[in-house]
C-alpha cells in the first residue's frame, strides 16, 4: 500500500510526468479516433429519423457531448488550478494550462453547433437567453484565461493569477447546467440526466454516448500531449529535459 | 496553521462566500431572466405594458388560421389563452399543440402583435413509429377516461 502511494506521487514531478504522458497520450487518441468513428457511424446510419424534427436532429450527437465536455473540462480545469494554488505543486498549473484550449475548443463547437440547430429548429441561430448566454460567458472565461497567463510573463505568477480567475469562473458551470430548469428558456431541458430515465430512443442515446467518450479520449489525448510541451518549455533549463530535446 | 492550511481555508472560503454572493444575485434576478411569459401571467398582468415582451406556450389545437402571409394562433399553457397575429415566416417546427415562444407586444385589443416567432421543441427524440405509439396509447386513454 506505502509502496502504490509512492508510486503515486512520483509523477507529480514534471520530470516524471514527461515521460508517462508521452507513452499514454497515442493511445488515448486511438481510442478517441475508435469511439468517434463509431459514434459518428451509429450517429448517421443506425440512429433513427427523430419524430419532430426528422434528420435535423442528428447534430445532437456533436452538439451534445461538446456542451457536456465544455464544462466538465472547467471544473476540471479548475481542480488543478485551485490544486495549484493550495499546494504549491508546479504540475496542477501546467495541467490547467494544458486543459484549457480544448476546453475553450469544445464551448466554441458547443455554441456553433447550437446556432446551426437553433436556426432550422426553432427560426433563430441565437437568442438571448439563460442557456446561451451563460455557455457564451463560459467561452469568455476560457478566452480570459488563457489570455492572463499569455499575459504574464513569470510562469508561477501567471498560474496563480489563472487559478483565481478559474476558481472564480467555476460558479457558472452550474448556472449553465441547471439554467433550462431555473427560467423559462428557449432551450429545452435536458434530455439525459442522473436522475431520470433517458428522454431518447436507445441507438440515438448509445451513438451520443459514443461521441461524449471520443471527445472525453480527445480531451485526455490533446491535454496530455499539450502538457508535454508546456513541461519542456518551462523546465527546459535542466539536464534531462535538454537531453530530452536533442 | 502551515501555509498551505491556510491558503486552503482562503480557497474554500472564498468560493463558498462566492457561490453565496452568486446564488443571492441569481434569485433576486429570478424575475427579470425569464426568457417568456406565460399566458396565466400575461392575464395577471405581469407582462410589461409598453416594451416588447415574449409569450411563450403550446399552440392551441386548430387555432390557426392563415389571412393572406399573416397567420392568427392561440397561444395557451392550458390554464389560461392568448390569441397572437404574426406577419411572416413561420419556422419549420411550428405546430399546433407543440411550443411556441413570440416576440412582440400587447395590441389595443388584448392580442398580442409579434415581430417573430420561434419554435420550442422539447427535450424528447424518438422514431416516428414510437411518436405513433405514443400518441395512440394517449388517444385511448383519453377516450377511456
Amino acid at each position: 500500500m506505502k509502496n502504490s502511494q509512492m508510486n503515486w506521487y512520483k509523477y507529480a514531478s514534471p520530470q516524471n510526468f514527461y515521460p508517462l504522458a508521452g507513452r499514454l497520450w497515442p493511445w488515448f487518441a486511438a481510442a478517441g479516433a475508435a469511439f468517434a468513428l463509431a459514434g459518428l457511424w451509429i450517429g448517421f446510419f443506425v440512429a433513427p429519423t427523430d419524430a419532430q424534427q426528422g434528420e435535423g436532429y442528428r447534430i445532437i450527437f456533436v452538439h451534445v457531448p461538446a456542451s457536456w465536455m465544455s464544462m466538465f473540462i472547467y471544473v476540471v480545469m479548475a481542480f488543478w488550478a485551485g490544486l495549484g494554488l493550495a499546494f504549491n505543486t508546479r504540475l496542477s498549473g501546467m495541467m490547467a494550462s494544458a486543459l484549457a484550449p480544448t476546453g475553450a475548443l469544445f464551448t466554441f463547437i458547443a455554441l456553433w453547433t447550437g446556432a446551426l440547430w437553433g436556426k432550422p429548429m426553432w427560426g433563430a441561430w441565437w437568442v438571448w437567453d439563460a442557456r446561451l448566454t451563460s455557455e457564451l460567458i463560459l467561452l469568455f472565461l476560457y478566452l480570459g484565461f488563457l489570455a492572463l497567463q499569455a499575459a504574464i510573463d513569470d510562469p508561477r505568477r501567471a498560474d496563480r493569477a489563472g487559478a483565481v480567475l478559474a476558481l472564480v469562473g467555476v460558479v457558472n458551470v452550474p448556472i449553465i447546467y441547471f439554467s433550462v430548469k431555473w427560467w423559462n428558456t428557449l432551450h429545452q431541458g435536458a434530455s439525459v440526466s442522473l436522475t431520470k430515465a433517458p428522454a431518447m430512443a436507445h441507438t440515438m442515446l448509445w451513438g451520443m454516448l459514443l461521441m461524449a467518450l471520443a471527445f472525453w479520449m480527445y480531451s485526455i489525448a490533446t491535454a496530455l500531449a499539450r502538457v508535454r510541451c508546456i513541461i519542456l518549455e518551462r523546465e527546459g533549463h535542466n539536464e534531462w529535459a535538454k537531453h530530452e530535446l536533442e | 496553521m502551515k501555509p498551505r492550511h491556510k491558503r486552503i481555508a482562503l480557497i474554500v472560503g472564498g468560493l463558498v462566500s462566492l457561490g453565496i454572493a452568486a446564488t443571492l444575485v441569481l434569485s433576486s434576478f429570478q424575475s427579470n431572466l425569464v426568457f417568456f411569459f406565460t399566458p396565466t401571467q400575461i392575464a395577471a398582468g405581469e407582462a410589461p405594458k409598453e416594451r416588447p415582451f415574449r409569450v411563450g406556450g403550446l399552440v392551441k389545437s386548430g387555432s390557426l388560421q392563415r389571412d393572406g402571409i399573416t397567420a392568427h394562433f392561440v397561444v395557451t399553457d392550458t390554464a389560461k389563452d392568448i390569441p397572437v397575429s404574426y406577419t411572416g415566416i413561420l419556422p419549420d417546427l411550428f405546430r399546433e399543440g407543440k411550443g411556441v415562444v413570440a416576440q412582440g407586444k400587447l395590441g389595443a385589443d388584448g392580442g398580442f402583435v409579434a415581430s417573430e416567432v420561434l419554435a420550442k421543441h422539447d427535450e424528447n427524440y424518438m422514431p416516428p413509429e414510437a411518436k405513433h405509439a405514443v400518441d395512440q396509447a394517449q388517444n385511448t386513454a383519453k377516450t377511456l377516461k
